[in-house]
């Protein structure tokens, strides 16, 4: 009998083991790049890193225009993509579930996802810098990026309208709603927070892009942050890149702590992003 | 949910859509990248007397918009560095590479493109139908390098045709062995690293060594990242790279550079070591190589842009050296301003042939005079 028991627990027991290392092993390889990177870039962290413009003396240099022209490029993203990524996603969940337009569409989609971002770098060049006259500026940078990480956006916030039981939707419609006011007050709420972490997702992923905001046309060294759409501007991987490649070991210190605030950003906007869903998710309880 | 939240997050909602909305389609067509209009410059009209008059005046400080070769990245954020120390007008520096710096420049794009060699003759022509002029203007010395493992104790010196039996095309997959390049050479592979092929770097290198630019081997270690070369190198004994001499003066613990000799006695006898000095008086050949600066004849009519040109060209010799670069000799420099003063357009460096190969900067400016 206890013979039978032990060899029953085996499986479950490799699985938990399995599933164990699948969570440490990431952990762990993160938690080794932010140590090495945190204690080589450690001598330049600071405030005058944060609040310096870059220079040609290693530890004179700052790096204030790539942390604003990101938060600009996140903020100009999350505003183009977020919006138009939703309502694509409530139009073909919602409305145009049946036809095989939308099926296209979905397969569309889902290809687009996995599109190299530098070929998304050259459509905005062609698009928003060339055609549409934005030039090389932080909002043709942005809109370059929503439209990178509209995909996800679409696919993830699909998900989260599915999630949705249809018996919640027929409950609204026996009550006399109309489909905008299910989808306005019954569906949406409800798919609130995993919408949100589709943003979160689509928001890391857009932070760490370089590639096509090189092709966009942002700068590697400029002296002021953008007071504008229509400014030039950089962002944290340019200048981390950039800092990695000079000859001078010092600059590579100024890339490790780049790197980190970097992370730290990216945090920032990942916690923000996971508290408000925390609190919708509350509200809706 | 109640009510009033729902209204709000609508009117939200709505906000949102209507800026994306903006954003995306509308917006006034101004670009401040872009080169000041085409204004017929008289020929002798880039001078640095600030004209007030002329120029309209902005509200904002004036941006001068550069681009081009990472190699020459480094004097240029230096100067720039330097130059919105004592004026208004501000720099703006991308790096989209040599080719795609003269990309932008015949765009008229931008005012300054920087380039790790002279423009070629189908940039020069791309430039000419968009009917934008260039002063090319000569700024730094550069030196390629050849480097080993520091354990490797036979390449002691190498010779432009070993160099050239090594990296020509014709090598691929048949010189895989030092004892090849060298009789007496070790019976052991070589692993040879080198810049990408888009790179300027690379395009001076075969054209200094196999005579052809752009046409080498393509069975070697590549990367954009010249600190990935020195990594490559300084972990692997039997390696051989080029890659500029900056590379190597900040790692002489990790690298072994191997002095070249091109067979011509009259500039240095036998094999010569990369350095400073050897670069500079023009021994170290053919690996030594100019770096340059476009200047947009246009652009170089706003005061900002002469001013911006004319500090470079005078206040450019302690800059480069604190970039690692080589300065040029005093002389050369004199003779690039007179040359940016005069507006003189056109490329002397480059031409249907290529890169110059081992000619000094200053006797080629001054043949012109």
């Amino acid at each position: 009998m206890s013979d039978h028991d032990t060899r029953s627990r085996m499986p479950e027991r490799a699985f938990f083991a399995l599933t164990i290392a699948a969570v440490a092993v990431p952990l762990l390889v993160l938690l080794f790049l932010l140590v090495i990177v945190t204690r080589s870039g450690l001598t330049r962290l600071g405030w005058d890193f944060v609040t310096s413009y870059p220079s040609r003396h290693a530890d004179h240099a700052g790096i204030l225009p790539g942390l604003v022209g990101s938060l600009w490029l996140m903020g100009l993203t999350a505003l183009i993509a977020l919006p138009l990524g939703v309502g694509a996603a409530i139009h073909l969940e919602e409305y145009g579930k049946q036809s095989r337009l939308s099926r296209l569409i979905e397969i569309n989609i889902a290809n687009l996802a996995g599109v190299p971002s530098i070929v998304y770098g050259l459509l905005g060049l062609g698009l928003f810098v060339r055609t549409l006259h934005m030039g090389r500026s932080v909002l043709a940078g942005a809109c370059t990026l929503a439209l990178l990480v509209l995909p996800m956006v679409v696919m993830v916030s699909r998900e989260a309208l599915r999630t949705v039981p249809m018996s919640l939707r027929e409950a609204a419609y026996a009550l006399g709603a109309t489909r905008w006011q299910t989808i306005r007050q019954v569906v949406l709420p409800q798919a609130y927070p995993g919408i949100l972490t589709g943003a979160i997702l689509a928001l890391a992923r857009a932070i760490g892009e370089t590639a096509p905001l090189v092709v966009v046309g942002a700068l590697t060294y400029i002296t002021f942050v953008p007071d504008g759409v229509d400014a030039p501007f950089t962002a944290l991987p340019i200048q981390i890149f950039n800092w990695v490649s000079r000859p001078q070991r010092a600059f590579v210190v100024n890339a490790a702590a780049g790197i980190v605030v970097l992370l730290a950003t990216m945090l920032v906007l990942n916690g923000a992003a996971i508290y408000l869903r925390n609190r919708l998710q509350k509200k809706r309880a | 949910m109640n009510d009033k939240t729902m209204t709000t997050t609508r009117f939200a909602a709505a906000l949102l859509l209507s800026v994306a909305g903006y954003a995306c389609s509308s917006r006034p067509a101004a670009d401040s990248t872009a080169a000041a209009p085409a204004v017929p410059a008289p020929a002798s009209a880039p001078t640095a007397a600030p004209a007030p008059a002329a120029a309209p005046a902005p509200s904002a400080p004036a941006i001068i918009a550069i681009d081009g070769s990472s190699t020459v990245f480094p004097i240029n954020e230096a100067v720039a560095e330097e130059f919105q120390k004592a004026n208004k007008a501000k720099v703006t520096i991308g790096v989209s590479g040599t080719g795609g710096g003269f990309k932008k420049f015949c765009a008229g794009e931008i005012a300054i493109a920087g380039a790790s060699r002279p423009v070629k003759p189908s940039e020069a022509e791309l430039c000419a139908t968009a009917k934008i002029e260039m002063i090319e203007l000569p700024i730094a010395y550069d030196g390629l390098a050849i480097v080993v493992h520091p354990s490797n104790s036979w390449a002691k010196s190498i010779t432009v045709a070993e160099l050239k039996r090594l990296w020509e095309p014709a090598a691929q997959g048949k010189v895989m062995k030092w004892s090849a390049v060298r009789t007496g050479w070790p019976d052991k592979e070589v692993h040879l690293f080198g810049p990408g092929v888009d790179s300027g770097t690379y395009d001076y290198f075969t054209k200094a060594i196999n005579g052809e630019e752009h046409k080498s081997r393509g069975d070697y270690t590549s990367s954009e990242d010249d600190n990935v070369l020195v990594q490559g190198v300084s972990r692997d004994p039997l390696a051989l790279g080029f890659f500029g001499l900056a590379y190597v003066t900040e790692n002489r613990d990790k690298l072994k550079p191997v002095p070249v000799d091109d067979g011509d006695d009259k500039n240095g006898k036998g094999p010569i070591a990369a350095s400073q000095t050897t670069v500079r008086d023009g021994t170290y050949q053919p690996l030594s190589r100019p770096l340059f600066i476009y200047v947009n004849k246009a652009a170089a009519s706003r005061p900002e842009v002469a001013a911006f040109a004319e500090f470079y060209l005078t206040k450019g010799e302690k800059l480069v050296n604190d970039a690692h670069y080589i300065a040029l000799p005093a002389k050369a420099y004199e003779l690039a301003l007179a040359r940016f003063k005069k507006g003189t357009t056109g490329s002397l460096f480059g031409g249907a042939g290529g890169s110059q190969i081992g000619v000094t900067v200053e006797a080629l400016l001054a043949r012109e005079q």
